[in-house]
C-alpha cells in the first residue's frame, strides 16, 4: 500500500527543491533535466494528494508539522553533487515503492518515469565520484551528510531495504563511494511531522504567492 | 453528428507540445464513445504524469467536440509503443528521432535527418519530459528523441 499523503509531500517537496535549480544549473542540458525530473514529481504528486483532498489546499496551506514527507528530500540542494547524491538515495527507494505495488494506478505509472529519475542520478554519482579529486570529494561529503537520513525510509517499508541497498551499493561502489554502515533509525520524524528549518524555508517560498493572493490564478 | 465524425475530430487534435502529430498518433486519445442521454465521452491517458499538455488538450477536445466530456484515465499507462507508424512517420520528417521498443533504455538514436546511427546522448531529458537530446557526429546535427517508455 502507498501512503498518499506521506508519498505525495515527498513528491511535492522534491519537485519544488530541483524547480530551485532553473536558471542556476551547472549546463543548459542539466537544467532541462532537472526541469523535467521536477515535473515528473509534480505530477504524480498531485496524482496522490488528489486522492486525500483538493490538491492546492494540500500544498499551500498547511503548515510544516502537517506535512508527512521523509527528512531526506527537504535536505538542501547543496551543490550539484549533494542534489544528485540525494536523487539517487531517494528515487531508489521510490522506485523500488512503486515497482512493489503493481496495481496502484500512480505508481504503475510513475514506476517507468522514476527508472529514469534513478538512472539519471546514477550515471551522475558515478561521473562525479570517479571524476575530479574535488568533485569526489563533494560527492563524499553529500553521501556523508544525507546517508543517516534514510534510514526512516524502511521503517515503514521495512521489505524495501534489501532491493534499495543492493542498488545503491552498486552504484556506489562503481562510483568509488562507501557510505559505511546504516545508522539505526530513529523514528519516523519527517512521517511524524516533526521537520528539520529546511522544509519551512522551503514551504515559505512554495507558498507565498498563494497566501498572500489566496485562489490566484495564472 | 456520428460517432465515427466525433472519433475524427477527437483524433485530428493536435498535440499541444509536439502539433506536427496528433493524440491519436501518440496513443494520448484511448477511446470516444456516445453518452447514454446524447453527447460523447472522450478518454484520453497523459504520456507522463507531469504533462503540462493534458489541461490544452482538453481544451482543445471540447472545442472540436462542444458539449464533449473529456475523463483521464491513467491505466494502462502510456507506453511510446502506442505511436503509431503514421507518427512515428510524421516525427521523422519533422527532424523528431521516433522511439525504438519500449524493451529497455536505448542508447542509440537514429539522426532524422542523414539517417547515421553515430549519434550520442547529449542529455536524457531534452525540450519536454517525453525526449532526450541526441547529437550526430557525421552531419554534426542536434536533434530530439522521442524516448522509450
Amino acid at each position: 500500500m502507498i501512503d498518499p499523503l506521506a508519498v505525495g509531500d515527498d513528491c511535492l517537496v522534491l519537485s519544488q527543491q530541483l524547480s530551485g535549480w532553473i536558471t542556476r544549473a551547472p549546463t543548459l542540458e542539466e537544467e532541462v533535466a532537472l526541469a523535467n525530473l521536477a515535473l515528473d514529481l509534480l505530477g504524480q504528486a498531485r496524482m496522490l494528494l488528489s486522492r486525500v483532498g483538493d490538491e492546492d489546499e494540500l500544498a499551500y496551506l498547511r503548515d510544516p508539522p502537517q506535512f508527512r514527507n521523509c527528512l531526506l528530500v527537504e535536505q538542501p540542494n547543496g551543490d550539484f553533487a549533494a542534489t544528485v547524491l540525494r536523487h539517487l538515495l531517494y528515487t531508489s527507494f521510490l522506485y523500488e515503492l512503486y515497482a512493489a505495488n503493481p496495481d496502484d494506478e500512480v505508481a504503475a505509472k510513475g514506476v517507468k518515469e522514476i527508472a529514469y529519475h534513478r538512472d539519471y542520478a546514477g550515471l551522475w554519482t558515478v561521473r562525479l565520484g570517479r571524476g575530479t579529486e574535488e568533485s569526489h570529494r563533494r560527492s563524499a561529503g553529500a553521501l556523508g551528510a544525507l546517508w543517516p537520513y534514510t534510514a526512516e525510509l524502511f521503517v515503514t517499508e521495512p521489505g524495501l531495504l534489501a532491493p534499495w541497498r543492493a542498488h545503491v551499493g552498486r552504484v556506489l561502489a562503481e562510483a568509488g563511494l562507501d557510505p559505511g554502515e546504516m545508522p539505526p533509525a530513529d523514528g519516523t520524524p519527517g512521517r511524524d511531522g516533526r521537520h528539520t528549518p529546511h522544509l519551512t524555508e522551503i514551504l515559505a517560498e512554495m507558498q507565498s504567492l498563494h497566501r498572500e493572493h489566496p485562489g490566484v490564478r495564472w | 453528428m456520428r460517432l465515427e465524425e466525433a472519433r475524427r475530430l477527437a483524433g485530428e487534435v493536435p498535440d499541444p507540445e509536439l502539433p506536427v502529430v496528433t493524440i491519436a498518433d501518440l496513443g494520448i486519445l484511448r477511446d470516444v464513445r456516445e453518452r447514454p442521454g446524447g453527447g460523447f465521452e472522450v478518454t484520453i491517458t497523459p504520456t507522463y504524469s507531469g504533462c503540462p499538455a493534458m489541461d490544452a488538450i482538453r481544451d482543445d477536445i471540447r472545442r472540436v467536440l462542444p458539449g464533449a466530456t473529456v475523463t483521464t484515465v491513467l491505466s494502462p499507462p502510456w507506453s511510446s509503443d502506442w505511436i503509431t507508424e503514421e507518427g512515428r512517420r510524421k516525427l521523422r520528417e519533422h527532424g523528431i528521432s521516433p522511439p525504438g521498443a519500449a524493451v529497455s533504455l536505448t542508447l542509440s538514436a537514429r539522426c532524422p535527418r542523414c539517417g547515421s546511427l553515430r549519434t550520442r546522448l547529449v542529455s536524457r531529458y531534452g525540450s519536454t519530459a517525453c525526449k532526450a537530446l541526441f547529437a550526430c557526429a557525421d552531419c554534426l546535427e542536434p536533434f530530439d528523441h522521442v524516448k522509450e517508455i
